[in-house]
């Protein structure tokens, strides 16, 4: 496909459409993504999430400027809610992202999750897969600021970046959500605020307590503004990338992941077979009815409809 | 296939400061469905074009009260044209006079919406004039 050979020799406007068409779960993408997967797997890939408004969009800003200094070259995807009312969004991460637009070693994809609630899309993945062929060193996804849902970052970046800020009552949330698990950094963004100390020690606390890895993240203060802090925050990312490369851990990290992309991927395949099979035919509909008039229970029609389709059977 | 989303960056050029006029269509396009790319105040049309690609957006829509328009709406296509990207269909809005509309579509400006443009209108205008890829 010609897309896929111009993307491989750098053309950003084929990444660019090869990314819409993931995105827009075009029929050729499943091509584009096998083709291009022997060429994945040198990125590095940084996760940053937390509450909405903590700054991880200037955060990411101030990465790229540190990033670029060292001459690698790095693509950002971030992500913003769709309206579960409208299905639009405003993606307004790149406000934050001005400096390096017209700098040919960034690129930058806005995306919007599109119904999928893990604070990334379900394209995210596969567009992280695209950088890497493109050729980019780091890959940097910020994540919607849910608050809950931060698992799914943590599954898919090789370092994950939790992002808080002084005194909001964050960190009780945090503590609550049971999310201190996944961090491999924790930032107090706005340290210019009152409080940003305390907070810092609440959170160095609370990772004592909970910290049953062999990694202890670090706690440390940002200010986007001016600087402060972000040369820290891109130290501490390259020394996690060391500590998972000296133990080999990223190995193991990857091979989780892809086991978990067989198996999301296998359920996604299964899922859109059964939907094609039944949605609008006359038998699913009857079922329907008879569920509605109290003859027939959801688990028995969902039991034997699975029964009469042919899983095995590919497009 | 889900329902391929129309994509629009909504970008303010020069050194203009009035925000509210493209904040009010950024949400109008939001709540009739669309993906709006909003990147805040002062972009040069260099920038807007190169986030456009990035962006891979169907549509730009450029909201100009500084009374530069002349000089750099017709900057944007130019270099749309450079980067044959000019398959994006581009639209502006804000404080134009009528007697620059002309000037403005010979140069690639497909529409003008002034004070006073009914939300719905663009969205019909925007839905029958993007080019359809693929
Ligand atoms: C409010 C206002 C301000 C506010 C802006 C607040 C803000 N954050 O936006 C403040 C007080 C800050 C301000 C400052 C200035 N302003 Co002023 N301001 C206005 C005013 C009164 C209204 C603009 C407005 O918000 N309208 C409401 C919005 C909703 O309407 P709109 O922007 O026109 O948008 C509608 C349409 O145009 C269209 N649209 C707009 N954008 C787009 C984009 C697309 C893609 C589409 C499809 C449609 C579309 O749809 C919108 C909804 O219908 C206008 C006068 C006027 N009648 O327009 C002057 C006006 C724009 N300002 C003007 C001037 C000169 C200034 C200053 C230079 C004054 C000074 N000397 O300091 C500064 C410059 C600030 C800067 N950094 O750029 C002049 C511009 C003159 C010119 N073009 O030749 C105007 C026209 C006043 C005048 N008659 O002289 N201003
Ligand atoms: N005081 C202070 N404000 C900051 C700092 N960093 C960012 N901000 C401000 O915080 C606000 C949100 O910043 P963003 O970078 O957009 O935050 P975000 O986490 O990406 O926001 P969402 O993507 O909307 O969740 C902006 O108004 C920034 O200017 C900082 O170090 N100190
Ligand atoms: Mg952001």
């Amino acid at each position: 496909m010609q897309i896929i050979k111009d993307l491989l020799d750098g053309d950003r406007k084929a990444l660019a459409r090869a990314i819409s068409m993931i995105d827009n779960e075009d029929p050729q993408s499943k091509e584009i993504l096998k083709e291009i997967f022997p060429y994945t797997g040198k990125a590095f890939i940084v996760g940053i999430t937390g509450p909405p408004g903590s700054g991880k969009s200037s955060l990411i800003d101030r990465l790229i400027h540190l990033i670029r200094k060292e001459d690698l070259k790095i693509g950002v995807i971030a992500v913003d809610p769709t309206s579960p009312f409208t299905g639009g969004s405003i993606l307004g991460d790149r406000i934050r992202m001005h400096e390096h637009v017209s700098d040919k070693n960034v690129f930058i994809r806005s995306m919007s999750t599109r119904g999928s609630f893990g604070g990334i899309s379900n394209a995210t993945r596969g567009v992280v897969h695209l950088l890497d062929a493109f050729g980019k060193d780091i890959v940097i996804i910020e994540t919607v600021g849910v608050g809950q849902s931060e698992v799914d970052i943590a599954q898919n970046a090789d370092t994950t970046i939790l992002v808080l800020t002084p005194l909001s009552g964050d960190s009780v949330q945090i503590l609550k959500a049971g999310i201190m698990e996944i961090p491999d950094i924790v930032v107090i963004n706005k340290a210019d605020l009152p409080g940003a100390g305390i907070s810092q020690a609440d959170i160095n606390i609370m990772l004592d307590f909970k910290n049953k890895r062999t990694w202890r993240p670090p706690v440390i203060q940002t200010i986007t503004f001016n600087d402060v802090g972000t040369q820290k925050l891109w130290e501490e990312i390259k020394k996690h990338r060391s500590f998972l490369e000296k133990e080999d851990l990223i190995t193991k990290l990857r091979a989780e992941r892809y086991q978990n992309d067989v198996l999301l991927l296998m359920e996604k395949i299964i899922k859109d077979r059964i939907w094609y099979t039944v949605r609008e035919t006359a038998v699913f509909e009857k079922m329907i009815q008879k569920i509605n008039n109290k003859e027939m229970d959801p688990l028995s029609a969902a039991q034997e409809i699975l029964n009469s389709i042919d899983l095995t059977n590919h497009e | 296939m889900i329902d391929k989303k129309i994509r629009v960056l909504a970008a303010k050029v020069g050194l203009d400061g009035h925000d509210r006029g493209i904040k009010v269509i950024a949400q109008a396009l939001k709540d009739a469905g669309m993906e709006v790319i909003y990147t805040g105040i002062r972009q040069t049309p260099e920038q807007i074009v190169e986030i456009a690609i990035q962006e891979d957006v169907d549509v730009i829509g450029i909201s100009i009260l500084s009374g530069a328009h002349l000089q750099l709406l017709p900057r944007v296509t130019e270099l749309l044209r450079k980067e044959e990207a000019d398959d994006i269909l581009v639209v502006a809005g804000g404080v134009i006079p009528q007697e620059d509309f002309a000037f403005l579509k010979e140069c690639g400006i497909k529409e003008v919406f002034t004070s006073g443009t009914l939300t719905g209108d663009l969205i019909k205008f925007i839905k029958e004039n993007i080019i359809k890829r693929e």
